[in-house]
C-alpha cells in the first residue's frame, strides 16, 4: 500500500480491501517514525486526520465517494485550512491557526474527500529553493539526507518521496514545485497561470504563484488536478473556462509529437550529467515516436534578473498585512507604535524574507520604478512572446529542471545569487505563465534528475500525455531511496 | 489682503452607497459593533483575496457621466503601500495611474441674491478606492483599539482643478458636489458619518502671477463649515507668514474646529514613499460601451439639465433655477407644487418653496422631507392667491395653519376662518368711508403733500376689513375719494 499509485488506493478503497482510516494510519504511523529525521511535516494532528478518514470511510459506505475519497495527501503549509495551525514555514505565523478554508483545500478535502495527513514544511513564505528558511528548519532529502530537497516545497517533496504520504500538494512561484520534484525524484505540475485557485494560499508574489499537485506518476498529477483545478469567484485571477478531465489524454499515443529544444535550455550552465540525462530521456521520447526541433528562446537569459525584480517587488506588498497588530508573531517588548512594526517583523522574518522585502521595496521606490519595476515587466511580455513564437514550431518543450542534482544542505545558503541560479530553467515558465512539469528521467550518483516539460497555455491535459507515455516506457519514476522503508 | 489671490482645489472622498464593499462581501452599514462587519478578506487574513464589487463601479460610472466626463474603458487598481494598524494589508487598494473617470465639469452658483454669480469648477478625475478602519484611542487603557468595520468601503475620491478664488467658492463646490452624488443615488451625503468628506489643498499667490504659490492641505473637513473656517484661518496665516518675510512650505495640515486653527501634520520631508503599483490580485477594470450606456439611460435628469428647463419652459431667473435645483427633495417639491398649481404659477411657487417655506423649516431646523405642508397643499394655496380669493398677507396665515394641520387644505382653512378676500366694491367703499369719516387728521396731512398718511389710511381700512379686502380695491377707492 505504500508505494500504490493513486488508482490503486482508489480501487483498493473502494473494494473495502482497506478503510481511509486504515490507510490513513498507516500513513500517520509512517510519518512518527521517518519525520523527525526527514523534517517533513511541520505540523500533524493524528486525531484530525483520522476523523477526516472516517468521515471519508462513511462516505464510502454510503455510496457518495468520489475517485480519491478517503485517501491521504500531505499539504503544503501554505494554503489554510480550517482548524490547522498554518505557518508559511515563518515564525511569524508559527501560531496561526487558519479560521478559514483555502478553496484548494475546500476543494480537495470537502469536496473531493481526500484525508490530510498533515502540512508540510517549506522555505519560508515560500522564498527559496532548498527549503533551509524555514523558521521550523531544514528539510532532509530522502535519497541523501545530507542533502537538500530543493525548495519551496521541499517538505511536499521528501513527505512524498519517503512514502509519508501518497501525494501533496505544492506551489510554484519560481519552481517551487518542479525543482524539488527535480531533486526528490517526482513528478510535479505547475498549470497556468488561474487554473487553481489562489485563494487562500498564502501570496509570495500574487502574478506568479500557482498551486499544483506532486506525486508518483503523471497520472496521480492528472487525478490530483482533477480535484484542485477549476475557476473561483474569490480569485479574480482564476480563469473561468470549462471543467476538464485532465487525465483524458493519458493513454494518447505520442507520434508526430513535436518537441521543441531551446537552444538556451542546452548550452552552458547544466552539469554535463544531468544534461546527458536529459538527453537519453529526449531519445527515449524519439523512440515513442515524437520528433525534435531546436527552438529559441532568446530573452531567458534575463528571467532570472526579471523575477527578482517582480518577485520581491509584489513579495514586499503582500507581506506588508503581518505587521504583529491582528495576528501573527508580535515582539514582546516594543516602545511606539513603528517600534513595535519593526520589531515585529525584524524578529518574525527570517534573513531570506527580509531580504527581498527590501529588494521589493526598492524596486517600487519612487525613482527606480521605471528603471527597475517597468522594466521588468517588459521584459516578461518579451519572455511570454518568445514562447509563444517558439510553440508555433512545437507541442511541447523540454529540457532540464534543475541544472543540477541535489545540493549538499549549507551549499548554496550564504551565496543568494548561486540559489537563486537553480531556478535558471523554471522561471520563465512562470513569468509567462505557462503550465510546466517535471518528470523523473534518471540519476547521477544515485540523486535524481528531473526533465521538465513546458506546455502551451491550458495544455495541462497534453503535458500529463507526454509525461505518462514516458513513465510507461520507463520505470524511474518507480524507484524509492533506500533506508526509509 | 488685496493684492493676494487665493487658490484652491478639493479633494472629496464620497462613500458609495453600495449593499457591501468594494472587495468583499461584508456589509457597509454605519454603526454596528467594532469587527461586526469584517469578513477575512477585510481582516487581511493570510490567503485572502479581493473580489471587486461591480455596484461600485457602477456608481463611479454614474457619477461620471452626471458631470460629462469621459469614462475610462480600462482602469487600473493599484496598490498604495503604508503601515498603520486600521489598515490591515499594510496598502490601500486605490487607482493611480489610470483612474476610472477623467475630466468632467460642475457649473456652481456663489453667493446669494443679486451679488450670486456662476463659476465652472473642472474636475481632474475621479478613483475608485477602499476606506481605512478606524483607531479608536478611548477606553483602551494606554492602548488603541482597532475597529475595522469601515475597512474596505468603497470610496469615490474626486479631485478637482485648483479653479476656486476663495472660500465661499470653495463651499458652494463642496455643496454642489454633495447634492449631485445624492442626486445621483451614489452616496448618502452623511457628513457626520464620514461618508462625504473633504481635503482642501490652499495656496495664495501676489494678484497677476501665474506661477501657484506652496500649497498647504488641509485634512479631513467634515462638514461646511468647517471647510470655511479652514480656508479662511489657512489664507491668512499663509499670507502673514508670506508678508513677515517666511517662505511656505509643502506641509499636510489639521483644522481644529475648537481653535479654528490649522496646524501642521507632516511636511513633505516626512512624505511617505507610497510605492504605487498595479494590484496583481485585480485584472485591469474594462467597462464596455454597453455598460456606460446602460447607465446613461438610467440616470435621472441632472440639475443642470432640470436648472435650464425651468428657465426655459417656467420663465424662471437662473438664481431661482440653481436654487431649486440644489438638491433633489427642494427640486421634486417644487415640481409637484407646479404640477398641480400649473406653470402659470411657477414663479409664485418657486418663491414659497424657496422662501417663505424654506425659513419655516428652517425655524424648525427640519428637513424637506419632514415639511408638515405638502406640495399639493402649497399648490392649492398658491392657486387661491392667484384666483384672488386671498391675498398674499392672508396666504401667510393660511400657510401657518396648513403647517399646524388646522385643515386638510387651504381651501377648507379660508373658508372656514373665514378668509375669502372681500372683492365687493360697495362693501369696500362702505369700509372706506367709515374709515375716511373717521380719521380726519390723516386725511388733512394727505392733503397737506404727505404721501405717508395715505398708507396709514389704507392700513386702516384693511384694518377694518380684518385684512381680507382686496389691496389693490382699497388703494383705488380710496384715492379716488381722496382725490374727488
Amino acid at each position: 500500500m505504500i508505494n500504490a499509485s493513486l488508482k490503486q488506493l482508489s480501487q483498493a478503497l473502494a473494494a473495502k480491501k482497506i478503510s481511509s482510516f486504515e490507510l490513513t494510519q498507516l500513513f500517520l504511523d509512517r510519518i512518527s517514525r521517518l519525520n523527525p529525521a526527514l523534517n517533513a511535516f511541520v505540523t500533524v494532528d493524528a486525531e484530525k486526520s483520522l476523523n477526516s478518514a472516517r468521515a471519508a470511510d462513511a462516505r464510502i459506505a454510503a455510496g457518495t465517494a468520489g475517485l480519491l475519497t478517503g485517501i491521504p495527501i500531505a499539504q503544503k503549509d501554505i494554503f489554510c485550512a480550517e482548524g490547522w495551525r498554518t505557518t508559511c514555514g515563518s515564525k511569524m505565523l508559527a501560531n496561526f491557526v487558519s479560521p478559514y478554508d483555502a478553496t484548494v483545500i475546500r476543494k480537495m478535502e470537502s469536496e473531493a474527500g481526500l484525508v490530510s495527513l498533515g502540512k508540510t514544511n517549506m522555505d519560508e513564505f515560500a522564498m527559496g529553493s532548498s527549503n533551509e528558511t524555514s523558521f521550523f528548519g531544514p528539510v532532509r532529502n530522502p535519497w541523501d539526507q545530507a542533502r537538500v530537497p530543493g525548495g519551496s516545497s521541499g517538505g511536499s517533496a521528501a513527505a512524498v518521496a519517503a512514502r509519508l504520504a501518497p501525494a501533496a500538494t505544492g506551489t510554484d512561484t519560481g519552481g517551487s514545485i518542479r525543482q524539488p520534484a527535480a531533486l526528490c525524484n517526482l513528478t510535479g505540475l505547475k498549470p497556468t497561470y488561474g487554473v487553481v485557485s489562489r485563494y487562500g494560499m498564502i501570496a509570495f508574489a500574487s502574478s506568479l504563484d500557482q498551486g499544483g499537485p506532486m506525486a508518483a506518476s503523471a497520472e496521480d498529477c492528472a487525478l490530483l488536478l482533477n480535484t484542485m483545478a477549476g475557476f473561483d469567484e474569490r480569485d479574480s485571477t482564476s480563469l473561468d473556462r470549462p471543467v476538464e478531465d485532465y487525465a483524458r489524454d493519458l493513454e494518447k499515443p505520442l507520434s508526430g509529437l513535436r518537441i521543441g529544444l531551446p537552444k538556451e535550455f542546452f548550452g552552458e550552465g547544466c552539469n554535463a550529467e544531468v544534461m546527458a540525462a536529459v538527453r537519453s530521456a529526449i531519445a527515449e521520447y524519439e523512440e515513442l515516436g515524437a520528433t525534435t526541433v531546436e527552438v529559441s528562446l532568446p530573452n531567458s537569459h534575463l528571467s532570472v534578473p526579471a523575477y527578482y525584480v517582480i518577485a520581491p517587488a509584489e513579495a514586499s506588498s503582500n507581506l506588508s498585512r503581518f505587521d504583529g497588530v491582528r495576528y501573527g508573531y508580535r515582539a514582546p517588548d516594543y516602545g511606539s507604535l513603528d517600534d513595535m512594526y519593526m520589531k515585529s517583523r525584524a524578529q518574525g522574518f527570517g534573513e531570506e524574507v527580509k531580504r527581498r522585502i527590501m529588494i521589493g521595496a526598492y524596486v517600487l521606490s519612487h525613482g527606480y520604478y521605471d528603471a527597475y519595476y517597468l522594466q521588468a515587466q517588459r521584459i516578461r511580455r518579451l519572455i511570454a512572446n518568445d514562447f509563444v513564437e517558439a510553440f508555433k514550431q512545437c507541442d511541447v518543450i523540454m529540457g532540464p529542471t534543475s541544472p543540477t542534482t541535489a545540493f549538499k544542505l549549507g551549499e548554496k545558503a550564504a551565496d543568494p545569487v548561486q540559489m537563486y541560479l537553480s531556478d535558471i530553467y523554471t522561471i520563465a515558465v512562470n513569468l509567462a505563465g505557462l503550465p510546466g512539469m517535471s518528470v523523473p528521467c534518471g540519476f547521477v550518483g544515485g540523486l535524481p534528475v528531473g526533465l521538465q516539460l513546458i506546455g502551451n497555455y491550458f495544455a495541462e491535459a497534453q503535458l500529463l500525455n507526454v509525461a505518462h507515455r514516458y513513465q510507461q516506457a520507463t520505470d524511474w519514476h518507480q524507484r524509492r531511496p533506500t533506508g526509509i522503508e | 489682503m488685496n493684492q493676494w489671490e487665493v487658490v484652491i482645489g478639493i479633494e472629496t472622498h464620497a462613500q458609495l452607497a453600495t449593499v457591501s464593499k468594494i472587495f468583499s462581501g461584508a456589509s457597509t452599514a454605519f454603526g454596528a459593533a467594532p469587527n461586526t462587519q469584517a469578513c477575512a478578506v477585510d481582516l487581511a487574513l493570510p490567503g485572502v483575496l479581493p473580489v471587486l464589487n461591480k455596484q461600485a463601479v457602477e456608481c463611479a460610472i454614474r457619477f461620471g457621466l452626471a458631470i460629462g466626463a469621459e469614462v475610462a474603458k480600462k482602469s487600473v487598481f493599484a496598490r498604495k503601500n503604508y503601515f498603520y494598524p486600521d489598515l490591515p494589508k499594510g496598502y490601500q487598494i486605490s487607482q493611480m495611474d489610470l483612474p476610472v473617470v477623467v475630466g468632467g465639469a460642475i457649473t456652481l452658483q456663489v453667493g446669494l441674491g443679486e451679488k450670486a454669480y456662476e463659476k465652472v469648477v473642472r474636475l481632474t478625475r475621479a478613483h475608485l478606492e477602499e476606506d481605512a478602519g478606524k483607531s479608536l484611542h478611548e477606553d483602551f487603557h494606554g492602548k488603541s483599539g482597532i475597529d475595522l468595520n469601515r475597512a474596505g468601503t468603497p470610496l469615490l475620491e474626486i479631485v478637482s482643478e485648483p479653479d476656486m478664488r476663495s472660500s465661499d467658492e470653495a463651499v458652494a463646490y463642496a455643496k454642489s458636489l454633495h447634492a449631485l452624488v445624492r442626486w445621483i443615488g451614489i452616496c448618502d451625503g452623511n457628513m457626520q458619518e464620514g461618508s462625504f468628506r473633504c481635503d482642501a489643498n490652499v495656496s495664495v499667490r501676489p494678484k497677476g502671477q501665474a506661477e501657484l504659490g506652496t500649497r498647504r492641505e488641509i485634512k479631513n473637513l467634515n462638514s461646511f463649515r468647517f471647510l470655511k473656517e479652514a480656508i479662511d484661518f489657512e489664507v491668512q496665516w499663509q499670507i502673514n507668514e508670506i508678508e513677515e518675510g517666511r517662505r511656505i512650505q509643502q506641509a499636510t495640515v489639521l483644522f481644529d474646529p475648537d481653535t479654528g486653527e490649522t496646524r501642521m501634520m507632516r511636511s513633505k520631508e516626512d512624505a511617505h514613499d507610497y510605492r504605487y503599483f498595479p494590484d496583481p490580485d485585480l485584472l485591469p477594470l474594462i467597462i464596455s460601451s454597453d455598460w456606460i450606456a446602460r447607465v446613461q439611460g438610467e440616470l435621472p435628469e441632472l440639475p443642470g439639465q432640470m436648472r435650464e428647463r425651468f428657465v426655459n419652459e417656467l420663465g424662471l431667473s437662473t438664481y431661482d433655477a440653481t436654487t431649486l435645483t440644489a438638491s433633489q427633495e427642494m427640486a421634486d417639491y417644487f415640481e409637484s407644487t407646479v404640477a398641480i398649481a400649473g406653470k402659470a404659477n411657477a414663479k409664485p411657487c418657486a418663491n414659497w418653496v424657496m422662501v417663505d417655506l424654506a425659513a419655516r423649516l428652517n425655524k424648525e431646523g427640519r428637513e424637506l422631507t419632514e415639511s408638515p405642508v405638502s406640495a399639493a397643499q402649497l399648490a392649492g394655496l398658491v392657486q387661491r392667491i392667484a384666483d384672488n380669493t386671498i391675498s398674499n398677507n392672508i396666504a401667510k396665515k393660511v400657510f401657518e395653519a396648513l403647517w399646524n394641520g388646522d385643515g386638510d387644505n387651504a381651501d377648507e382653512i379660508i373658508e372656514k376662518q373665514g378668509l375669502k378676500q372681500i372683492t365687493d366694491s360697495g362693501a369696500i367703499e362702505s369700509l372706506v368711508d367709515e374709515v375716511l369719516a373717521a380719521n380726519a387728521a390723516n386725511v388733512a396731512e394727505f392733503k397737506a403733500g404727505k404721501e405717508k398718511a395715505f398708507n396709514a389710511l389704507v392700513g386702516q381700512v384693511m384694518k377694518a376689513a380684518k385684512g381680507k379686502a382686496n389691496p389693490q380695491q382699497v388703494n383705488d377707492l380710496l384715492r379716488a375719494k381722496l382725490s374727488g
